[in-house]
Parts: C-alpha cells; sequence; structure tokens
C-alpha cells in the first residue's frame, strides 16, 4: 500500500470545505450584531415617546411574537439545513422564487452604501471628540471678529456644525455641490475598516465581532449608571415611560410596532441566512432564534433607559437656562442686584413684578419656560445623535471622554450590522461560484467593497444628506416586506410546512409545535400583508417632500419643506420598485425554460415511436 | 460768589453726566456671578478705581493724553451695579466724543477687565461690542492625527492579513512536502490499492466519527 499524498481539506482545488464558526457564541454574536444597529438606539426611543411611552411595549411584544420570531426562526433553519447563502436557498426551495435571493442581494447592496455613510459621519464626529472644548460647543466668529457666523447665530452651533461644517449642505437636492473631502477622506476609512474585518470572511469576522458586539453594551451601561446620576434624568425617565394606555387604540401605533420590529431584526436581507449557512447542520436554530430576538428588543429597552435618562438630563439643564436668561432680562432691566433671584424665587418675583409694573414687564419679552415643553422635544435618527445628543453632552462635565465613548459605539453598532450586510451579498457570490478558484477571497471581498465604496462617494456630495433620506425611506422598507412575504409563503406553502418541520427536527431533534405551524402558515403572512398594504397607502397620501436646510428661508433655522423634483421622484419610484423586480422576471425565465424544456423532451420522443 | 461758581460747576456736570446724554455709555457690573464668595462691595474706592482705568485708556488716545481722573464722571449707580459715564474735556464743558472713547475702552478692555477680577460677559459696555478672542487653532487639525493614526493601523492590518493568506495559499500549492509535522504527513495520506483510494472515512486525527454520536451530543451546547 503507498502512502500517497492525499488531497488537502483546505483545498486550492476543487471540494473547498465551507468555512464555519469558530464556537457558538461567535455565531450568536454575529447574529445579534446584525440585528442590534443604530435603529434601536435613535429608532426605539422616539417610538417610546411618541407612542405612550410604557404603553408602547405591548404592541411591541405582540409583534415580536407573531411575527418576528417564526420569520426569525425560517432564516435560521433554512439557511443552517440548505448551507447556502440567500441565492441559492430560494432557488433550492423553488426555481420560481430564485428572484427573491437576486432581490435581497440588490437590497443589501443599496442599502450597504447609504448605511457605512452614516458611519462616515459617525467616523468624523469621533475624530473630533478628542479636543476641549468640543468644536460645535460655539460658533466660529464672524470676518471682523464682533461676533458670530450669521447662520450659527441664527440656528445654534451645533446644528451649525452638523449642517455647515460636517455635511456642508445645499439649499436645495438639485443643487449638487461639490465632493467634501473631510468626508470623502472618512469614507475611504470606514470602508478600510470594513474590509479589514470581512476580508476573510467569517474567520476574520468572527475575530471581530467579540469587539463590535460587546462594546456597545459596556458603553450603554456607562451611560446609564452616568445618566441616571445626573440631575433632571429621574424626572426625564419617569415623564417619558409614563404608560398612557389610550394611545393602544390608534391602529397607528401597531402598524408602527410590527413596522419596527420587522426592521429592528434585519429580516429578509439574507444576512441571517448567510451566517447560519456556516454552521454545523446539528444546531438548536429555534432557541437562537428565540435569543436572539429576546436580545435584540432588551437591547432597544436598555438603549432608551440610557438615552432617556441624558435626554431628561439635558431638558433640565435647557429649562435651567431658559430660567436664567429671563432672570438676567428681568434683573437687567429692573436693576435688581446680581444674583439676587434664583430660579426658586423666579415665579414669585415675576408675579410681583406683573402686579406693580405690568407693561415693563410685557416690553421685555420673557420666553415661556415649561419643563414639558423640554421633555417633548424629541426626534429620531441623525437628528437624535447628531444634534440632540451632541448638545446634552456638551454639558455633561468631562463632555471629550462622553462623546468619544458614545460615538465610539455607534460605530461598533454600525459596523457590526455592516458585517451583516456585506455577508449577505459576498455568500451568495461565493456560493454561485463567481469566484474563479484561482481568485481568493480576499479578492472578491476586496471588489466587492471597492464597488461600494465608489457608489456610496455620491453621497458625500454636499447634497449627500437628502439623497440618503431618500434611499433610507423607498430603497429598503417595501422592498424587504415584499421578500420576507415571499419567503413565509415560500416555505409555508411551497416549501410545505411538514417538509420544512422534517428539515427542523433533523436539526434540533424536536418537532416545531402549533405555534410556529400557526405562524408561519397564517398569522405572519397576513401580518406581512396588513403592514404592507398599510405602508403603500400612507405612503401614497404623504406628499414626496424633503426639509431643506435653506440659510435664505424666512423661518431659518426652521427647515423648509420642499417637494422633489421631477427627476428625484422619478429616482424614488425607481428605488422602490427595481429589487422586486427580480421576483417576476426569476418566474417568467424559470416558465419559459420549463416550457422550452417541455416542447425539446415532446420532440424528442416523438421520432422513438 | 466762590460758592455760586461750584454750585455752576457741579450742575454742569450733573447735565453733562445723564443716563442715555450724549456721549455717555453704560456700564454693567456681574461681580458676584464672576466671583461668587469672594465677590466685594462696589463702593466708592471702586468707582475710583474705575475712573482711573478709564482716565488710563483715555491718554493713551493721541491729543489726550493730559486726561486726568476727575475728567471721569459716573452717575445713576444702582444696586445691580450699573452705572453710566463720560469723559469730559480738561475745560469740563462738554463731553468728548463717543467714538474716541469706544476706542480707548476697546484698545485696553483687557487691562480694565483684570483690574476688576472679570470678563468681557461681566463687566459690560453697552453698545461697545468687545474684539472677540480668535480661536485657538492648531497648526494641524487634531482631526487629520487621529485620521491618520487610525488609517495606517488599518492599512497595515489589512497587508498584514493579505499577505499571510499569500503566504498560506503558496504552502499549500507547494503540496504536504512543505508541511512541517512529520506525523500528520502520514495520517493526511489516504492508501491507495490498486489505484483506488481505500478509506473512505474521514482519518484526520481526533475527528468525531458520526456514526458512533450519542444522544447528547446531537445538540450543541451553548
Amino acid at each position: 500500500m503507498a502512502c500517497a499524498p492525499g488531497p488537502d481539506p483546505r483545498g486550492a482545488g476543487g471540494g473547498h470545505e465551507r468555512p464555519s464558526w469558530d464556537n457558538r457564541l461567535q455565531y450568536l454574536l454575529s447574529c445579534i450584531g446584525f440585528a442590534v444597529g443604530l435603529g434601536n438606539i435613535w429608532r426605539f426611543p422616539y417610538l417610546c415617546q411618541t407612542y405612550g411611552g410604557g404603553a408602547f411595549l405591548i404592541p411591541y411584544l405582540v409583534a415580536l411574537v407573531l411575527e418576528g420570531i417564526p420569520l426569525f426562526h425560517i432564516e435560521l433553519a433554512i439557511g443552517q439545513h440548505l448551507r447556502t447563502g440567500s441565492v441559492g436557498v430560494w432557488k433550492a426551495v423553488s426555481p420560481y422564487l430564485g428572484g427573491v435571493g437576486l432581490g435581497c442581494l440588490t437590497v443589501s447592496f443599496l442599502v450597504s452604501m447609504y448605511y457605512n455613510t452614516v458611519l462616515t459621519w459617525v467616523l468624523w464626529y469621533f475624530l473630533n471628540s478628542f479636543q476641549n472644548p468640543l468644536p460645535w460647543g460655539s460658533c466660529p466668529l464672524d470676518l471682523n471678529r464682533t461676533g458670530f457666523e450669521a447662520e450659527c447665530q441664527a440656528s445654534s452651533p451645533v446644528s451649525y456644525f452638523w449642517y455647515r461644517r460636517t455635511l456642508n449642505i445645499t439649499a436645495d437636492i438639485s443643487d449638487s455641490g461639490s465632493i467634501q473631502w473631510r468626508l470623502l477622506a472618512c469614507l475611504a476609512a470606514s470602508w478600510a475598516v470594513v474590509y479589514l474585518c470581512v476580508i476573510r470572511g467569517i474567520e476574520s469576522m468572527g475575530k471581530a465581532i467579540y469587539f463590535t458586539a460587546l462594546f456597545p453594551y459596556l458603553v450603554l451601561t456607562i451611560f446609564l449608571i452616568r445618566g441616571l446620576s445626573l440631575p433632571g434624568a429621574v424626572k426625564g425617565l419617569t415623564y417619558l415611560f409614563t404608560p398612557d394606555v389610550r394611545i393602544l387604540q390608534s391602529p397607528r401605533v401597531w402598524l408602527d410596532a410590527a413596522t419596527q420590529i420587522f426592521f429592528s431584526l434585519s429580516l429578509a436581507f439574507g444576512g441571517h441566512i448567510a451566517f447560519a449557512s456556516y454552521n454545523p447542520h446539528r444546531n438548536n436554530c429555534e432557541k437562537d432564534a428565540v435569543i436572539i430576538s429576546l436580545v435584540n428588543s432588551l437591547t432597544s429597552l436598555y438603549a432608551s433607559i440610557a438615552m432617556f435618562s441624558v435626554l431628561g438630563f439635558k431638558a433640565a439643564n435647557d429649562h435651567g437656562r431658559c430660567l436664567d436668561r429671563n432672570i438676567l432680562r428681568l434683573i437687567n432691566a429692573f436693576e435688581l442686584p446680581d444674583q439676587s433671584v434664583n430660579r426658586d424665587d423666579y415665579a414669585a418675583v415675576l408675579s410681583h413684578l406683573n402686579a406693580t409694573q405690568p407693561e415693563r414687564v410685557a416690553r421685555l419679552c420673557l420666553e415661556t419656560c415649561r419643563l414639558e415643553d423640554f421633555l417633548d422635544k424629541s426626534a429620531s435618527g441623525t437628528g437624535l445623535a447628531f444634534i440632540i445628543f451632541t448638545e446634552a453632552i456638551l454639558h455633561m462635565p468631562g463632555a471629550p471622554g462622553w462623546a468619544v465613548l458614545f460615538f465610539g459605539m455607534l460605530f461598533t453598532l454600525g459596523l457590526s450590522s455592516m458585517f451583516g450586510n456585506m455577508e449577505s451579498i459576498i455568500t451568495p457570490l461565493l456560493d454561485m461560484g463567481v469566484t474563479h478558484r484561482f481568485i481568493p477571497k480576499e479578492v472578491l471581498t476586496g471588489l466587492a467593497c471597492l464597488v461600494c465604496f465608489l457608489s456610496a462617494i455620491c453621497f458625500t456630495l454636499q447634497s449627500g444628506n437628502y439623497w440618503l433620506e431618500i434611499f433610507d425611506n423607498y430603497a429598503a422598507p417595501l422592498n424587504l416586506m415584499v421578500f420576507a412575504f415571499f419567503e413565509v409563503v415560500g416555505v409555508a406553502y411551497v416549501y410545505g410546512v411538514q417538509r420544512f418541520s422534517d428539515d427542523v427536527e433533523s436539526m434540533t431533534g424536536r418537532r416545531p409545535g402549533l405555534y410556529w405551524q400557526v405562524t408561519w402558515k397564517v398569522v405572519s403572512p397576513l401580518l406581512l400583508l396588513t403592514i404592507f398594504v398599510a405602508y403603500v397607502v400612507t405612503l401614497a397620501r404623504t406628499p414626496l417632500s424633503y426639509k431643506a436646510w435653506d440659510t435664505q428661508y424666512v423661518r431659518f433655522p426652521t427647515r423648509q419643506e420642499k417637494s422633489y423634483p421631477g427627476w428625484v421622484q422619478a429616482a424614488c419610484v425607481l428605488l422602490c420598485f427595481l429589487p422586486v423586480l427580480w421576483v417576476p422576471a426569476v418566474a417568467l425565465a424559470q416558465l419559459l425554460a420549463a416550457h422550452r424544456r417541455k416542447k425539446d423532451t415532446g420532440r424528442d420522443r416523438c421520432p422513438k415511436l | 460768589m466762590l460758592c455760586l461758581l461750584f454750585f455752576l460747576v457741579t450742575a454742569i456736570h450733573a447735565e453733562l453726566c445723564q443716563p442715555d446724554g450724549e456721549n455717555a455709555f453704560k456700564v454693567r457690573l456681574s461681580i458676584r456671578t464672576a466671583l461668587g464668595d469672594n465677590a466685594y462691595a462696589w463702593d466708592t474706592n471702586e468707582e475710583y478705581l474705575f475712573k482711573a482705568m478709564v482716565a488710563f485708556s483715555m491718554r493713551k488716545v493721541p491729543n489726550r493724553e493730559t486726561t486726568e481722573i476727575s475728567h471721569v464722571l459716573v452717575c445713576n449707580v444702582t444696586q445691580r451695579v450699573s452705572f453710566w459715564f463720560v469723559v469730559t474735556d480738561p475745560l469740563k464743558n462738554h463731553t468728548l466724543p463717543a467714538v474716541e472713547v469706544q476706542t480707548a475702552i476697546r484698545m485696553n478692555r483687557n487691562r480694565i477687565n483684570g483690574a476688576f477680577f472679570l470678563n468681557d460677559q461681566t463687566l459690560e459696555f453697552l453698545k461697545i461690542p468687545s474684539t472677540l478672542a480668535p480661536p485657538t487653532d492648531p497648526s494641524v487639525p487634531i482631526w487629520i492625527i487621529i485620521f491618520g493614526v487610525i488609517f495606517c493601523i488599518v492599512i497595515v492590518a489589512v497587508m498584514l492579513l493579505i499577505l499571510s493568506g499569500i503566504r498560506q495559499r503558496r504552502r499549500m500549492s507547494k503540496g504536504p512536502t512543505e508541511v512541517d509535522d512529520s506525523e500528520d504527513k502520514c495520517e493526511n495520506t489516504i492508501t491507495i490499492e490498486n489505484g483506488i483510494p481505500c478509506d473512505p472515512l474521514d482519518t484526520k486525527g481526533g475527528h468525531i466519527n458520526d456514526a458512533f454520536m450519542t444522544e447528547d451530543e446531537r445538540l450543541t451546547p451553548l
């Protein structure tokens, strides 16, 4: 018997073994990191605040149980069983559903483009946090150094830093302006960081995820502890979390809760399918689905407590300064001794002066300072992070340190979500055999990152923020809902719930119970259809408009509502519908191919007779 | 006669220094805001120092080197601490133009602030805008430095990973003769008889054989 050299298991030739996770913790952290993203920090607290505080948790949990967890389980189970990315999975479920996988790939590409641009802004703020005083704390001087820049004076230093020093935004979307080289440099850096982490697929990502998935929790805890000790925090928390149960009567709340759960878990991107495909075949995907969904929701809750305590501090601080400004006006006008009126005496002094000299008091134009008004000021998205929270940080002692922590947390949160997005692009490409065996994986991931980077350069233009809002509002939501609907229907009816349950039993050892069967067959498809229809109706009713930062506007610094020009509206419609077109296109192609095959076999049969 | 002259002079003085008078400026001090518990009380001695500082500032103006402390008049001192002042000419019959006083005060603002331990916000000269301090910009913005550090680290790490990947691939393509451990060499081989590999099972050392997996091991532990 010759002792001949056999094929190397890691194979440079064919028979290339699929990479796998080093341990289960890496896989769980990757899924959690993908699901937990920027939306948990700046979307969920806003929804909680708008929809009656603690009462919002009820529709949120109902949506999680009826829609989130079942869909998530489907994605994990099907990826783990078929051991291939989203394109291969849906082609295997049914050749007519192959378009779903391609559509998921397209949507992931579009989302990667603009999601990393948000990370670019976060990186820019992070880099600017290493100085004291923080650059967004004061206005720059005007030309003859007797006052501050007009634009900054009219709005606020924080808004000025965001709109002018970061974005350098134009007044209209049709005015593209020039490429901002600072943002371009930060964009290159953030894509370089993404490339560094996904360069070898899950081998490199699995190491990076330990830091990027766990660091945000550390920072949130630090913010929570610090936030709770700040004055005004507890008042803010109680005001914002006090449940208003009457709000549950409005259907809008339930719709937004279902939509939020759907996007929060990052469903229908194909990222979870990709992650699960690297699992060993025997892995309890049911337990994983429940664990990850619960961790995601608990993180949202935890983050909102930390955020609300800091925002409560900010509201108390703003309220105090409003009172101080009024007190100064009173003291200056009535020549009262300096520091003779403190905040508690203000009301009494004002009423006394109002009784004795009402005309003089009226001429002073005092502001109305109510704490509830400041607490009600809410925002979501970039406005919350870059304007409101940065202003809150300015007043905390040791501001640069808190800014570094906050933006570092946002960057790692977004980075772990980017891993999922990139894997949902790269894994299907690898599985489709796009790379010839002489092209190493590093080159493929590099090409993917390069293409995304070059496409994202359009967001570094001066009108980039307007375009990003378009992508955020139109590229992802509708398409994802359509794909998720096809996923559930495809698995429940085309693949068959019985066959799917057999697969799950072979992987977990337990057959899915009644809850899973009912939600997969009936509840989730119905829910998805409902929120899709409601979303389309809402979209159709709102006019296509955007809020522009126009210094020439009469009511500046309020943003001016402008409607999109025609070509931009066409772009919105394209973004909404182009990815979905993969589904009918592939189905049609399959139909034609099957028809041609039938014709060919029919023709072949005849000569044999 | 002398008394009459004295009354005349004080009457003129009173007319020259009036709230909203010609060439008069209002000053507002917020001593308690600036100094807290170390605040001093505003009395006539402090007024005297103020007049001295204004006279000193006027002396720096060309053609006004002979300004004396007595030429500076202060009136309407309130509890707030705020008052009005004017600077008169040596003959004490009219006030100096506001532009000259403004220029003098602006040029010596820091000295005046320093004499009272106050700053531009706590010692306000209404209608005299202060020149704001230029921002202290370092020659290289801080963000560029940190950006350079992070970018260099990332590029170096990417290069290292790519190079190690190339080295790994070259080692694999050269064949198992390059493999270091000689024991693994034979374990990785497949016995071939008549050109047909005999051992279909994966014989990599330490690998678990699926056929003998027990019930407990079917589910991977957390």
